[in-house]
């Protein structure tokens, strides 16, 4: 075991998976010489090659679209869309390309692809620098979608999703990068190498997809949550005194529906947390799952707590940003209800 | 560099040096300012400053009658001031305040002007290149004579939608400049690792568009090229092409740790092309100006510029309720 960040966790998986296997090949804007702007792929040009980890131009469709290319011929591309809000120009490649050509193919071509993309705000980029468009490709079938929200889960995770014959989108919130921030942005930033789930098992060891994290056990409501919100519904918890149960989802896209149904009927009360924005969020996908498996089990309304159907604000984003105080309140209120 | 160079004999006026001295100064004084304000915690997030690049943007608003239209991406302080958007509205949308152009909806990265012709800043790299063909496709319908200028980076001109736009800007005869601000880098990456033919301005050669290099450190030679650019455009000839080689002298954003290039590159380029001081030795030996019109226009500036900071720091954040208008009519 060692203490590392989510960055150098992320790095590691790389490291693993492309020592043990030379069909790994890693690149995007930035990711060789310069080892990417947050760090994730420093080194592995150096240790590995340029024909292994290199720079692509800026051109978001292209790196997709040659990926696919290279998967769909036996390759196991490992690329890095630099920021989750710049990958919109690559949308048509992921959809109609990466997600379907198993499909159309009668399966003779695969796309064992992960496209990773720093996701989420909370670091004051505004519109273009802070979006979580998980929803979009969790709508979209043939693809998964991942989002580790620690250190030890960045790297099993990762590894999994490398390991994958499959198409993985793989959203790191770039928040949580540097330690468990849990919306208060006014206090010191706490760090991944004091934290227990800082400590990540060296070697090659995979967490499956999924597969659920009970992150804190409790009997009074489920609250489901991934990425940067997990540690926002713990804070929340701990503030409120309601002993809510939160659940870790890690893996949107396969569910793992069985631990969420399980805490419900335990709890008989549902919060649903996320940071993207409400409305055809993945969100509504949760309720309509917990309310077709457990609405016997329910003993008041489901309540989500998200971002606002706006832009994602520049100057206000801690009016927009789903912190402790408006999970905690609907933690409360679902309590009475 | 195998750019062009102005004449040695500069058709220019004493009066025009003074100005692009100016412009160009409260450029740099202006993102200096913001580097300060970065710093002490004022500005937050993504801040691209555009020291070392000032005299591209000056040089080619040389150029531009009133009407003409700019856009640009994210490092757009420069092309803001330049044509003549106001300081203190700028600063305060770095500061994310209710005085800022975009009361604090934009950040640096988003800005706009109706008044001054100025169709933004955009975040994402690559994308106000067909928006600016689509502005020269309005400016043609209505038959006004106008241009637009579509400002990118030489990182920015590997996008595909780029291409895209080349071609139907040629094959409309849009009325459209494509600048492209060739600082070398784009991030972290140098313009070699990413680019396979690095000559940026033959690439249009391909869709009939007609491409030059120009010396972005002179103000002058841009100028020229402005003023070619936009007779061709305006003669109706369609798109022209100019690449501008520059240099920032600032990381690529605030958050830069600098360690794709020497310490000395940059030092080299400061001391032996800097723009400003370019046209500083060439007021001074061609006697346009003395040291003190000189040191009065840098106090000038320095109010500007302070007034703009002051005014920033003291606008009031934008009220709650800002964060849900101007999402739908
Ligand atoms: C579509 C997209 N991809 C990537 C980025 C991240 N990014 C921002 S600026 C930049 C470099 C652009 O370089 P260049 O076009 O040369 O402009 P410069 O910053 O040098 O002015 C990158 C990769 C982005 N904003 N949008
Ligand atoms: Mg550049």
């Amino acid at each position: 075991m060692a203490q590392m960040t989510m960055i150098e966790a992320i790095r590691e998986a790389h490291d693993v998976a492309m020592a043990a296997d030379d069909k790994v090949v890693v690149f995007g804007e930035d990711v060789g010489f310069f080892g990417g702007v947050f760090r994730c792929t420093a080194g592995l040009q150096e240790k590995y090659g340029k024909s292994r980890c290199f720079d692509a131009p800026i051109n978001e469709s292209g790196i997709v679209g040659t990926a696919i290319g290279m998967a769909a011929y036996g390759l196991k591309p490992v690329i890095e869309i630099q920021f989750a809000d710049y990958v919109y120009p690559a949308y048509d490649q992921i959809v109609s390309e990466a997600a379907r050509l198993r499909h159309r193919s009668n399966g003779d071509f695969t796309c064992p692809l992960v496209i990773r993309m720093p996701t989420g705000g909370g670091i004051f980029g505004g519109q273009t620098h802070s979006q979580s468009p998980e929803a979009i490709f969790t709508h979209v079938s043939g693809l998964k979608v991942v989002i580790p929200s620690n250190p030890r889960d960045a790297k099993g995770l990762l590894l999994a999703a490398i390991e994958d014959p499959d198409p993985v989108i793989f959203l790191e919130p770039k928040r949580l990068y540097n330690g468990p921030f849990d919306g208060h942005h006014d206090k010191p930033i706490e760090s991944w190498k004091k934290h227990p789930q800082g400590d990540v098992p060296e070697g090659s060891e995979i967490i499956p997809l999924g597969k659920a994290h009970v992150q804190r056990e409790g009997v009074d409501v489920t609250v489901l949550a991934y990425g940067t919100m997990v540690y926002v519904a713990e804070a929340a918890a701990a503030e409120t005194g309601v002993d809510a149960e939160v659940i870790d989802l890690r893996t949107l896209m396969p569910l793992d529906l069985d631990t969420i149904v399980e805490s419900v009927k335990k709890t008989g009360r549902c919060v649903v947390v996320h940071e993207a924005t409400r409305t055809s969020g993945f969100g509504g996908e949760l309720m309509s799952l917990v309310q077709e498996a457990c609405f016997y089990h329910l003993e008041a309304p489901m309540i989500r707590v998200t971002g606002w159907d706006t832009p994602y604000p520049h100057a206000q984003e801690w009016e927009y940003f789903p912190g402790p105080g408006r999970v905690g309140e609907a933690l409360r209120k679902v309590m009475e209800d | 560099m195998a750019a062009k160079r102005a004449a040695k004999k500069p058709n220019v006026s004493g009066e025009e040096l003074r100005q692009y001295y100016r412009d160009m100064l409260l450029i740099r004084r202006f993102e200096e300012k913001a580097g300060q304000l970065y710093g002490m915690g004022l500005i937050g997030g993504f801040c691209h400053l555009y020291i070392g690049q000032e005299a591209v943007v000056v040089g080619l608003e040389a150029a531009t009658e009133e009407g003409d239209k700019r856009i640009t991406s994210y490092r757009d302080h420069g092309h803001m001031l330049a044509c003549g958007m106001d300081a203190n509205g700028v600063m305060a949308e770095l500061t994310g305040r209710e005085g800022g152009y975009s009361k604090g909806k934009g950040g640096s990265m988003h800005m706009f002007s109706k008044e001054k012709h100025f169709y933004g800043g955009h975040g994402i790299v690559g994308a106000q290149v067909p928006l600016g063909a689509g502005l020269a496709f309005a400016d043609q319908y209505k038959d006004n004579g106008r241009v637009t200028f579509t400002y990118f980076g030489d990182g920015a001109a590997n996008q595909g939608q780029v291409y895209e736009t080349f071609n139907m800007a040629a094959l409309w005869d849009l009325p459209v400049i494509f600048v492209i601000e060739n600082n070398q880098y784009a991030m972290g990456t140098a313009q070699a690792r990413s680019t396979s033919s690095q000559d940026i301005y033959k690439r249009g050669e391909a869709f009939g568009i007609p491409g030059e290099m120009v010396d972005g450190m002179d103000v002058l030679a841009v100028k020229d090229a402005s003023e070619r650019a936009v007779k061709h455009c305006r003669s109706g000839k369609g798109p022209y092409i100019l690449e501008v080689k520059t240099y920032r002298y600032r990381g690529h954003s605030m958050s830069d740790p600098a360690k794709y290039r020497t310490r000395e590159e940059v030092q080299k380029m400061r001391e032996e092309r800097d723009p400003i001081e370019n046209v500083r030795q060439m007021l001074l030996t061609g006697k346009h100006a003395t040291e003190d019109d000189l040191k009065a226009i840098d106090k000038e500036i320095k109010a500007v510029v302070n007034a703009s900071a002051d005014f920033a720091k003291e606008s009031p954040l934008p009220d709650e309720a800002e964060l849900w208008t101007d999402i739908y009519a």
